[in-house]
């Protein structure tokens, strides 16, 4: 049993680390005992004492030397001089040991190479807890212990800390390999989060993402996408405070949506996609309990929308016939990135019949006037997501991304007249001013976007719409995602 | 019941383990006779109208008004405007209207 979690010192000379379950290890045996005795050799066995026989090893029992030194294989060769690690190599190379060791004509019976085997402490069932055991003092939060008559995940929902849902219990062997999934410090600052403007650390948002049900490589996409969302131009603090249904919508394209297997096809927004559904999912956990955006608190939601537990979703960029939103944006292809958009819930378009353009934009129209309310125009910003077969219709028709908004929005011009209010008998609409505007558009430059994700088949588009934007609402936030 | 036995589980806090600072409220003035009232305008329809009202009511009573405005209501009134408010006046109402 080691003293002291520290790192302990490596003594002078040669160490090598080597397990008994590992033939290559035993195979360097009478290796060992030629630098036994040239040199200062130290052995460090991980598994039995005993090992190797005829050299007095150092048991490893704790895996402390191993875990500290980032031992991967056994047996690994290192070089120390003054404490300090000059080199190493590992498995069994001659001209490796003989570099590293200074000692000529090692194992002269055994072939040049031979591969090493894994090291115990990066054995899956043995990691996490020695991650804990040695590397938990790097996290800053506060511990609580579970009573043992305690069930925990009642005591979290007691506590105020799920979004209604169960989450996931933040251990420490599940924070600790949370964070395996970036090469940012625990401690770094990732945001400041509204609405009660706390700066929140990668370790907080790997505990909401653990929470949340992630996996460690989802988690640059979890910090990517707090970050856009904490910044003044998305304005989490209103979306929050709205009466309107909207919350942080994620858009995600590029290579790393697939390395992480999330869904642009098939019910790409729907359930089912453990990355889909745990990503917006990690995010909203954020805001809840680090910046403290709570219904009935600072979230003053009429409605709300189903989207608020969490809405994210990636595009299929490899197939997109008119690229991503995020290059909409000035992402260049094939970099991973994200856009946050203050969204509400999804509309289907159905259009089973347009199979040229000019037919299909109109129908697109005629359903994106009535976002929010069909008289009021401007103020609100939509992403209209296409599947592959209404996209095609488009494609085929040789429209790119601009020619397809430009071709719907040709259609979305309205005579100040019609939406003024009182007109048509409804008293919301335009004030009387704008009676004499010959056309009005419903969307400003840029508040049409376009996204692709869906299944193969369907007939149909959604649209997502959005809230008060630019400076005086929400503006979508495109960000690269950072490992 | 084997409690003794359980393994003690731990998990880390998921908050931002603020400590809250109360703060007192300043005591409501007996008279605002005298005193500078400010009047912030969040920029929600229709809530000059209320402030309108109000302002007369307060002038009225023998109050001072200075009126301002928040250049949207979706977001927290900016700092300088908050400092401005504290430093030119003893009250303050902020409308909310639609």
């Amino acid at each position: 049993m080691a003293d002291t979690l520290d790192r302990p010192e490596l003594p002078d000379g040669i160490v090598v680390v080597v397990k008994e379950e590992c033939a290559t290890c035993h195979a360097v045996g009478s290796v060992l005992m030629q630098l036994d005795e040239a040199i200062t050799l130290t052995v460090y066995t991980q598994d039995d004492p005993n090992f190797p026989s005829g050299i007095a090893a150092v048991h490893d029992a704790d895996l402390a030397i191993s875990w500290h030194y980032d031992i991967e294989t056994v047996p690994t060769v290192i070089r120390v001089v003054d404490g300090v690690e000059i080199e190493r190599t590992i498995g069994w190379r001659r001209d490796e040991w003989e570099r590293v060791t200074g000692i000529a004509g090692l194992g002269p019976d055994l072939p040049a190479m031979r591969p090493g085997c894994g090291s115990m402490s990066v054995d899956p069932d043995l990691v996490d807890a020695l991650n804990v055991r040695f590397g938990a003092s790097i996290l800053a939060s506060r511990r609580i212990d579970v009573a043992a008559a305690e069930d925990e995940m009642e005591m979290m929902f007691a506590r105020g800390w799920t979004d209604g849902l169960p989450v996931v219990p933040p251990t420490e062997e599940r924070v600790m390999r949370m964070l395996t999934g970036t090469t940012r410090a625990p401690s770094d600052i990732v945001a400041t989060v509204p609405p009660d403007l706390v700066d929140v650390t990668v370790e907080k948002v790997a505990i909401a993402a653990v929470m949340a049900g992630c996996k460690p490589e989802y988690l640059p996409w979890v910090l990517t996408a707090v970050e856009a969302a904490c910044t003044n131009e998305f304005n989490m603090h209103g979306l929050l405070a709205t009466t309107m249904p909207v919350g942080p919508v994620i858009i995600c394209s590029g290579p790393g949506t697939r390395a992480i297997g999330m869904n642009s096809g098939g019910n790409a927004l729907g359930q089912g996609n453990r990355a889909n559904s745990t990503i917006g999912r990690a995010l909203q956990l954020v805001v809840r309990n680090v910046g403290g955006g709570r219904p009935g608190e600072v979230d003053r939601a009429t409605h709300g929308s189903p989207g608020k537990i969490g809405f994210c979703f990636a595009e299929n960029d490899a197939e997109s016939p008119y690229g991503t939103l995020a290059g909409e944006h000035g992402m260049e292809p094939g970099v991973d990135a994200l856009t946050v958009f203050a969204g509400e819930g999804t509309r289907c378009v159905v259009d089973q019949l347009s199979r040229d353009p000019e037919s299909l934009a109109r129908s697109l129209a005629a359903s994106l006037q009535a976002l929010h309310h069909p008289k009021l125009i401007l103020g609100f910003d939509a992403i209209l997501v296409m599947g592959p077969e209404h996209a095609r219709v488009f494609a085929e028709g040789g429209w790119d991304r601009e020619r397809i908004v430009a071709g719907i929005s040709a259609h979305l011009n309205r005579p100040g007249s019609e939406l003024v209010r009182g007109a048509d008998g409804m008293a919301e609409g335009l004030p009387a001013g704008f009676g004499d505007a010959p056309s009005l558009p419903k969307f400003r430059p840029g508040g049409l976007m376009l996204a692709y994700a869906g299944g193969g088949a369907g007939l149909f588009s959604e649209i997502i719409g959005g809230w008060a934007n630019g400076e005086i609402g929400s503006a979508p936030v495109t960000r690269a995602v950072t490992y | 019941m084997a409690s003794t036995a359980a393994p003690i589980r731990t998990i880390l806090d998921p908050t931002g383990e603020r400590s809250v600072a109360e703060r007192q409220r300043l005591a409501r003035p007996a008279s605002l006779s005298g005193l500078t009232v400010g009047l912030l305008d969040i920029s929600k329809p229709r809530g000059d109208v209320f402030l309108n009202r109000i302002e007369e009511r307060l002038v009225a009573a023998g109050a001072d008004v200075k009126r301002y405005r928040k250049p949207t209501f979706t977001k927290p009134a900016p700092v300088d405007l908050r400092h401005q408010i504290s430093v030119e006046c003893q009250v303050v109402i902020e409308a909310l209207a639609d």
